[in-house]
């Protein structure tokens, strides 16, 4: 009995992987405390959420004129940003692929991604709105930004890993270089870029939601005076519209893909 | 007459179809260009004013970072990433094991997890912090539980589908061994999603970081909080040198992250 309970345990946990729990779980104490964490803190909270879902039930619809007018106006900025954003990205994308183009031509374009992508969109939103004043233009600026951050780095990936064989066999034959890129670069990627195209779509859709809050034009700026003016249940209103549009763009988005990859 | 077979690439409905998405599309767009309100002067203004905006952004001012407490905002924000990280990866396990259609067995418990996840995606990060900002006030405790909650969806999400990809032979071979279920998600399971585990937890980290630096515009803390008080008081130099502190912060994560994916993972 003893020799069996003596045995080494097949699965051993390795003295580096415990280090390795002790250390996440002193820094979970210490991250409390510099946080200034408190149970009590949490039970009051607790309670408040109690009060905030009693009063954003029922959610209040009455002002559905505004509801709507303001969600148009989301989709509008979506729109606008994903046509200009995915137009722009394209030619982005393609000039920052490393084996279509020379390194000249890459550097720069590599250069507008990453500082298209440095920085978060409600950041980019506060400049904008300062830029150029409250309302839509200032969202759809931002999100055409995060557009070109988001498509024309993926696109240029996916250009990266085509197969150079219709490439080579169309210079062979002597094309010029536009012919090369929509004979034999297009036709590889398309697929994907109508994938990145409906994502960002949908992505542009969910953060046009958010630059309200700062301002810039859309649903947001009516969710946030919803929530300072403790108007919750046309909060609640609010929050379900934003969740049913989206949920309607994604599976217009799965449609759309459906159409496109057979 | 000889009858020529014609190939063609797609068929009518296909092509219809296309063009059905096409014409929506452009007309989604015609529509929205000539409704949405918009001042083109404002357009036009717009370099100037940039410009205007940069000037006054310039020098930057460092010695605020001492003077307004810009460093410990920073320390905070980080914090708010890493705890709402970890609150969002205990969180998200068992909406992924609830998920994930080859460990629960049922499709409507898997339909109610995969609405979990979507929620959660669906409401953005600062709508999120609105929310905990009304139910625990404003401060960090508000800002971690928003960057939690909106990782569910991401977490949950990879984790579902690295769930559903695993190899059945040791799972298998641990219940024909008798093994309750606990030790068949620990050992059966576990092993197998763990690298697919701490690369999503890093990449989420990462996201995170970027995230929790503009949460405390709505006032759930870290360095967004700065960020605000700058701006509601024209403070441009200040805002410039919390604008460079948090590039240079996400920089620095987003660095970390890929050389530990390259080393460990």
């Amino acid at each position: 009995m003893t020799t069996e309970a003596q045995q080494k345990s097949p699965f051993k946990t390795k003295p580096l992987v415990r280090l390795g729990w002790l250390i996440l779980a002193c820094y979970v104490f210490y991250a409390l405390n510099a946080l200034d964490f408190t149970w009590e803190r949490f039970i009051n909270g607790l309670g408040n959420g109690a009060q905030f879902l009693s009063e954003m039930i029922p959610p209040n619809f009455e002002r559905w004129k505004l509801l709507v007018e303001n969600l148009i106006e989301t989709i509008e900025i979506a729109v606008i940003a994903s046509a200009f954003g995915i137009g722009l990205s394209l030619p982005i994308g393609m000039c920052a692929a490393r084996n279509l183009m020379p390194d000249w031509v890459t550097w720069p374009a590599r250069t507008v991604i990453a500082v298209c992508r440095s920085f978060h969109p409600v950041i980019f939103a506060i400049l904008f709105v300062k830029a150029v004043g409250f309302g839509p233009l200032a969202g759809i600026l931002t999100l055409i930004f995060l557009s070109i951050g988001f498509i024309g780095k993926l696109f240029a990936e996916a250009i990266e890993e085509i197969s150079l064989k219709p490439v080579e066999a169309m210079k062979a034959a002597g094309a010029p270089f536009m012919s090369v890129l929509i004979f034999a670069v297009l036709p590889q990627v398309f697929n994907r870029f109508i994938g990145f195209a409906t994502y960002q779509f949908d992505a542009n859709l969910r953060n046009s939601t958010m630059v309200g809050i700062v301002g810039a034009g859309g649903i947001g700026g009516t969710l946030f005076a919803a929530f300072q003016r403790f108007d919750y249940d046309f909060l609640a209103a609010i929050l379900i519209s934003i969740v049913a549009l989206i949920m309607l763009s994604e599976l217009l988005s799965v449609k759309i893909k459906a159409i496109f990859n057979d | 007459m000889t009858n020529t077979m014609t190939w063609e690439r797609f068929t009518p409905g296909q092509r219809l179809a296309r063009f059905a998405v096409y014409l929506g599309a452009v007309s989604l767009f015609v529509f929205s260009l000539s409704t949405v309100e918009i001042i083109p002067e404002f357009l036009y203004d717009a370099p100037y004013q940039l410009q205007d905006l940069f000037t006054r952004m310039w020098p930057i001012d460092f010695a605020s970072y001492t003077q307004e407490n810009i460093h410990e905002a920073l320390i905070e924000t980080l914090n708010i990433a890493s705890l709402g990280t970890i609150l969002a990866l205990f969180l998200a396990v068992p909406v992924a094991l609830l998920s994930a259609n080859n460990i629960t067995r049922s499709p409507i418990l898997n339909w109610f997890g995969k609405f979990i996840l979507v929620s959660s995606r669906t409401v953005n990060s600062l709508v999120w912090a609105i929310l905990f900002v009304a139910i625990f006030g404003p401060g960090a405790l508000a800002g971690t539980f928003a960057i939690g909650f909106r990782s569910i969806g991401f977490c949950g999400k990879l984790l579902a589908e690295a769930l559903e990809e695993v190899d059945h032979g040791p799972i298998e071979a641990l219940r024909a061994a008798g093994a309750p279920t606990v030790s068949i998600l620990l050992k059966g399971y576990w092993p197998q999603v763990a690298p697919a585990f701490w690369g999503l937890a890093l990449f989420r980290w990462d996201i995170n970081v970027r995230e929790s630096s503009v949460i405390g515009l709505v006032g759930a803390g870290g360095i967004g909080v700065a960020l605000d008080t700058a701006l509601n008081l024209f403070r441009w130099q200040q805002v410039a040198l919390i604008l460079l502190c948090i590039f240079t912060i996400v920089i620095i994560a987003e660095v970390a992250v890929t050389k530990i994916r390259q080393n460990i993972i």
